[in-house]
């Protein structure tokens, strides 16, 4: 790996640090009750979404998932109007309709927040066939776990997009386990970058826990997409630190399995190897804890802040504005 | 001095071409996405000849993948297109309900209203072709439960040419049935017949004595029946609800305020269909203006079968609802 261009790097490793600790706070803020629903923490998988994020343009498109703080916070949206949407304030970006499985936001182009599993891949397919319809040169970006590999979504998505030269970035962020049931009791064939042949798409596999290596494989897989080769799909391996869900008591996997894995934290990753190229201080490091620590701060003092809205309202925009229900 | 109106002969598949026809050409981000929509022509011969009009870009053939190409014209939608997406029968629509009903129908509101979804799904729905139990169910009222959708059923000619260029211009999603019984109905249409709308239920037959509520092919058996029961002195009134969600209210209580008597005909089940919703519709707003209960003539409760007379015997016909109406009269 190449020296880390610092101020890049130092970027990178800030939305990975606010990620995390953005999380660490949903956590608390769960266990306080404040925060209700369903909480899937990205903990772990950070390199994922900030790598993939550093090669989109604001133009390009983004589709994820229910576990999707880190693509949004990634993609530029503000940790304020998450965390107010997950406290379910009006302030929250979609009014606190959503939660945390349900994040929109028109300005970033970012699509959701789909919380059923592959529901989101025929959708990333329209947007790119969208925009080469009207002959925009975009990219959307569609994010999707192991378990979403599963779904007839996937095969018919890959399909779709490879025979229509779609410019889809398929990120398949593989984190070992759908839910809590192992990728070997689900996947005949685990290589899921293989699974590209058979729509004659262009695929690799990437180190998911190393943000250089992902932002290094997502631009060139942007840049096929880009030059009109058609989609492509980045398996992402990687792993979940936390449990899927906040009920979710791990018995399918060891706490020696975890620890392992926590050994190859993204962030210590990247601060590991800004530090040995003489990049980063201890003391800089902590001024981007601090500032990271303050704008988590200030997300929850937003939502706490933040009101409710009105009832007489819940029935607005189930169909658009002027039209009755 | 009025000139008489231009008319022309055509047939119901002639109209929804028509329909499509006119879409494409007055909005270059409109297409046509489906299976067998170009090259086939379409399954039950709707498009043919577009394909050569209007080139594959805009006439999409696509894979069997209901849920995959319902979706994609979500997204197309989204991403600033006006995708006409047809499925080629409602039983495969069920292979794309995930799409419909938890994306297409919630994104809106889901999002606090930052993403409206303006796509229209048409597909062929009803019985009376012999098709069996996977190709021949009428699943509208079941769509008509989804807050979010809009459920259109054109059975005229005017309907089936002018509903879908306002279904276009709707912000959301349109569901258009189209019973496939009815393509091959002739008649005529004015020449310059172009959109109409996709609110109001309409009166078909003015009559005094009962008020018929119906939509789609099952309208043409209660006007017959209607001329049936003429005869013998008994005027029925025949509603078309055209929309299915939502559900002009005021055109059926008029109605009722005039005949106090009620039959409602739906080729859907009984159990938890739309019948029962317009039922119990009538009964909070209207139980006084009745003089005999709401009766429903729906499917019979079972997979349609093959077997001509075996179909005919699930289905309401005319004789029923003549048969129906006639025992309703009886009790004054």
């Amino acid at each position: 790996m190449t020296t880390p261009n610092k101020e890049r790097a130092i970027r990178q490793l800030r939305q990975m640090l606010l990620i995390r600790r953005f999380e660490e706070k949903s956590a608390e803020l769960y266990s306080a009750m404040k925060i209700r629903g369903f909480l899937h923490l990205y903990i772990g998988e950070e390199a994922v979404a900030v790598g993939v994020m550093s090669v989109l343009t604001a133009e390009d498109a983004v589709v994820a998932t229910y576990r999707e703080h880190g693509q949004a916070l990634a993609r530029g949206m503000s940790a304020a109007s998450i965390m107010a949407e997950m406290y379910g304030k009006k302030e929250g970006c979609c009014l606190g309709r959503g939660g945390s499985m349900h994040l929109f936001d028109a300005a970033t182009r970012f699509y959701g927040g789909n919380a059923i599993v592959g529901g989101g891949l025929p959708l990333a397919v329209g947007l790119a066939l969208a925009d080469t319809m009207q002959g925009r040169p975009q990219v959307t970006s569609c994010f999707f776990g192991d378990g979403a590999v599963a779904e007839g979504d996937f095969h018919e998505s890959m399909n779709l997009a490879a025979l229509w030269k779609l410019p889809v970035l398929f990120v398949c962020e593989n984190n070992l386990y759908a839910m809590g049931t192992a990728l070997r009791y689900t996947q005949a064939n685990q290589d899921i970058a293989a699974k590209a042949a058979c729509y004659g798409m262009a695929a690799a596999a990437v180190d998911g826990m190393d943000v250089m290596a992902v932002e290094e494989a997502a631009g060139k897989a942007v840049a096929h997409i880009r030059q009109g080769s058609g989609p492509y799909l980045l398996e992402c391996r990687t792993y979940r630190f936390r449990p899927h869900s906040m009920f979710d008591t791990e018995l399918y996997r060891t706490k020696a399995e975890v620890d392992e894995w926590k050994k190859r934290d993204p962030i210590e990753i990247l601060a590991g190897r800004l530090v040995a190229a003489g990049l980063f201080s201890e003391g800089e490091r902590r001024a981007l804890e601090q500032e990271v620590a303050v704008e988590v701060e200030a997300a929850v003092a937003f939502a706490e802040a933040g009101t409710w809205e009105p009832i007489e309202d819940l029935t607005r925009f189930v169909t658009s504005e002027g039209r009755e229900a | 001095m009025n000139e008489p109106k231009a008319m022309k002969a055509t047939t119901y598949r002639e109209a929804v071409k028509e329909a499509i026809r006119e879409a494409m050409h007055r909005d270059q981000r409109v297409f046509l996405m489906g299976e067998d929509v170009g090259h086939y022509g379409g399954c039950y011969a709707v498009s043919k000849g577009l394909l050569a009009e209007f080139g594959p870009e805009r006439i999409r053939d696509t894979p069997l993948c209901e849920s995959g190409f319902v979706g994609a014209g979500i997204g197309a939608a989204l991403g600033g297109m006006r995708p006409i997406v047809e499925v080629m029968t409602v039983n495969f629509s069920l292979l794309a309900l995930d799409q419909i009903v938890n994306t297409a129908a919630t994104l809106l509101h889901m999002s606090g209203g930052q993403f409206n979804v303006p796509l229209v799904i048409r597909m062929a729905t009803g019985a009376g072709k012999q098709l069996a139990a996977q190709h021949a169910h009428s699943f509208e009222g079941w769509y008509a439960h989804i807050p979010g959708l809009r459920v259109l059923s054109p059975a005229t000619l005017e309907d089936a040419r002018g509903m879908l260029w306002t279904a276009l211009e709707d912000p959301d999603p349109v569901l258009i049935f189209e019973n496939n019984t009815l393509y091959n109905m002739e008649g005529t249409l004015a020449a310059d017949a172009g959109p109409v709308d996709i609110e109001k239920a309409r009166v078909r037959r003015p009559g005094r004595d009962i008020t018929l509520i119906t939509y789609s092919a099952s309208l043409f058996k209660c006007l017959e029946a209607a001329e049936v029961l003429a005869g013998e002195g008994i005027e029925a009134e025949v509603i078309d609800l055209r929309s299915l969600r939502p559900l002009d209210d005021a055109t059926y209580l008029t109605s009722i305020a005039k005949t106090h008597r009620v039959l409602i005909v739906d080729e859907g089940w009984r159990s938890g269909g739309l019948a029962a919703e317009i039922s119990a519709r009538i009964m909070e707003r209207a139980f006084y203006d009745l003089d005999l209960p709401v009766e429903r003539l729906c499917s019979a409760e079972v997979p349609i079968p093959y077997a001509r007379h075996m179909e005919a015997a699930a289905l309401p016909r005319v004789d029923s609802i003549v048969a129906t109406i006639r025992r309703m009269m009886s009790h004054g």
